[in-house]
């Protein structure tokens, strides 16, 4: 299943990279492939913007404005101007990740 | 006083999920089981539902699982008792060590979004738990998801352990040591199955439902508001109709459409809950009479109102699934709220137009 097209914020920078894999070991949606010792984006659309990928670069390749893809927690951070986070810990939002 | 005692009782007390103690070079370490007791189920099943998830919690720190050595796997988890359950059971004939965070009870990959399952966390869990004496070897084994709030560069140049991400699930943990600790694509990508679906709905149709009866009070006000005052009878006559419609978008919303996700055409999840709300309604509409169908301001508001409902309530299924992303959902809403406003505004509206034309007909 994929979400929206062409609306990630993932970067990447195929001169930094290093080739050491990490993007590739903790995507959970399979976006990065290694090519001839690089990693490759195989599909933009399947980023879900967790961040984990930007996170384990150490090299700066990858860049991506990360955060809950969760209407409510986003509809609770319009409301009260700050960044959405997930209301789990807060019975307004209900239902969360 | 009083606190002293009790945190004496709870640090002497064997938890159900223990099978006992085991020494290690820097103290004692409950041994757990890797099997559930009814009470592990009644847990999951209840935190499947509701609210009793925020406070379903195991306490951090360092467990046995079986007869680990110096030079036994160490696994990372989070508190969440069910993250932790999953994980022992799936442990079943291993020799290993389990490291558990401080992630208030949240599972591993929402706690490692919020920042509490965090390179920093891991870190002092680990030298709070004198990790690096209990084992000889220098590697440790974190949950892929935890990956969005672990740096594993990070926690080897501070510890000197080297991270490996293991597995999405905790199922694929006896291949993933098969493998020599190496992960083919389907481990490390997060499925959506049905099955996956469906476990989450209740948690969207009980939110839903919470708001339920406000719906419900302002329909029966509205249909029950008469010149002479409020009447019972046509309150409940009037707005039968669209209490079943409203229950009707909640199901069509918050069940059907996270059921059936994959088969709805579009990827906007505003489109699929529409598309089903408008299919859902046209099925249950022909069971109304006249009182309805006759009235075309009511037939007008109602077609608008109730896909809308459904499609908004279908936007919410976006904090459950494992692929919608912030920018996503963002752009959804920056379409979709303006125009729920709009069309619930209207649907109000028309409905006040026909209680003004019934009342002057009197």
């Amino acid at each position: 299943m994929k979400y929206l097209a062409n609306v990630t914020t993932l970067q990447y920078s195929s001169d930094k990279c290093a080739g050491c894999g990490r993007c590739v070991e903790v995507c959970p949606r399979g976006v990065f492939e290694m090519r001839d010792r690089r990693a490759m984006i195989m599909d933009r659309d399947l980023c879900m913007e967790c961040g984990a990928c930007a996170r384990n670069c150490d090299f700066g390749a990858l860049s991506v404005n990360a955060g809950v893809g969760c209407a409510a927690a986003i509809i609770t951070g319009l409301l009260t101007g700050s960044e959405p986070t997930c209301g789990c810990s807060d019975s307004a939002a209900g239902n969360c990740c | 006083m009083q606190t002293v005692q009790t945190l004496k009782f709870i640090r002497k007390e064997v938890p159900p999920y223990a099978s006992g103690t085991m020494g290690t070079t820097t103290g004692s370490v409950f041994r757990i089981s890797s099997d559930w007791s009814r009470a592990d189920y009644w847990g999951m099943i209840k935190s499947r539902i509701g609210a009793f998830r925020m406070n379903y919690a195991v306490s951090p720190g360092l467990y046995a699982v079986g007869e680990p050595t110096k030079d036994s796997d160490i696994f990372v988890s989070a508190n969440y008792k069910l993250s932790f359950d999953i994980l022992r059971r799936e442990l079943k004939g291993f020799n290993a060590w389990v490291l558990v965070l401080d992630t208030k009870s949240i599972n591993v990959w929402c706690a490692a979004g919020k920042g509490t399952f965090s390179t920093d966390e891991l870190i002092s869990r680990m030298s709070a738990t004198k990790l690096g004496t209990v084992v000889g070897h220098r590697s440790i084994i974190v949950p892929q998801l935890g990956a969005v709030g672990v740096n594993a560069a990070e926690v080897q140049k501070r510890t000197g352990f080297r991270v490996f991400f293991g597995p999405v699930r905790a199922k694929d943990i006896p291949s993933y040591i098969q493998a020599g600790y190496t992960k083919t694509k389907e481990m490390s990508t997060i499925r959506f199955t049905m099955r996956d679906r469906i476990i989450l709905t209740p948690m969207e149709i009980n939110p839903a439902m919470k708001k339920f009866p406000w719906f419900a009070v302002g329909v029966l006000f509205l249909f029950g508001l008469q010149p002479s005052g409020i009447l019972f009878k046509k309150a409940w006559s009037g707005g039968m109709p669209f209490l079943a419609l409203g229950l009707t978008a909640v199901l069509a919303g918050a069940f059907l459409t996270p059921v059936l996700l994959p088969f709805v055409p579009s990827r906007s999840f505003a489109v699929k809950g529409w598309i089903i709300g408008l299919l859902a309604m046209s099925a249950v509409m022909p069971l109304f009479g006249p009182s309805i169908r006759g009235e075309i301001l009511l037939l007008v508001a109602s077609w608008l109102f109730f896909p809308a409902m459904s499609s908004y309530i279908a936007l919410q299924f976006t904090g459950s699934t494992t692929f919608t992303g912030m920018s996503g959902v963002k752009k959804e809403l920056k379409i979709g709220i303006p125009l729920y406003l709009s069309l619930a505004g209207i649907s109000l509206a028309l409905l006040v137009i026909y209680k003004i034309k019934a009342w002057s007909m009197l």
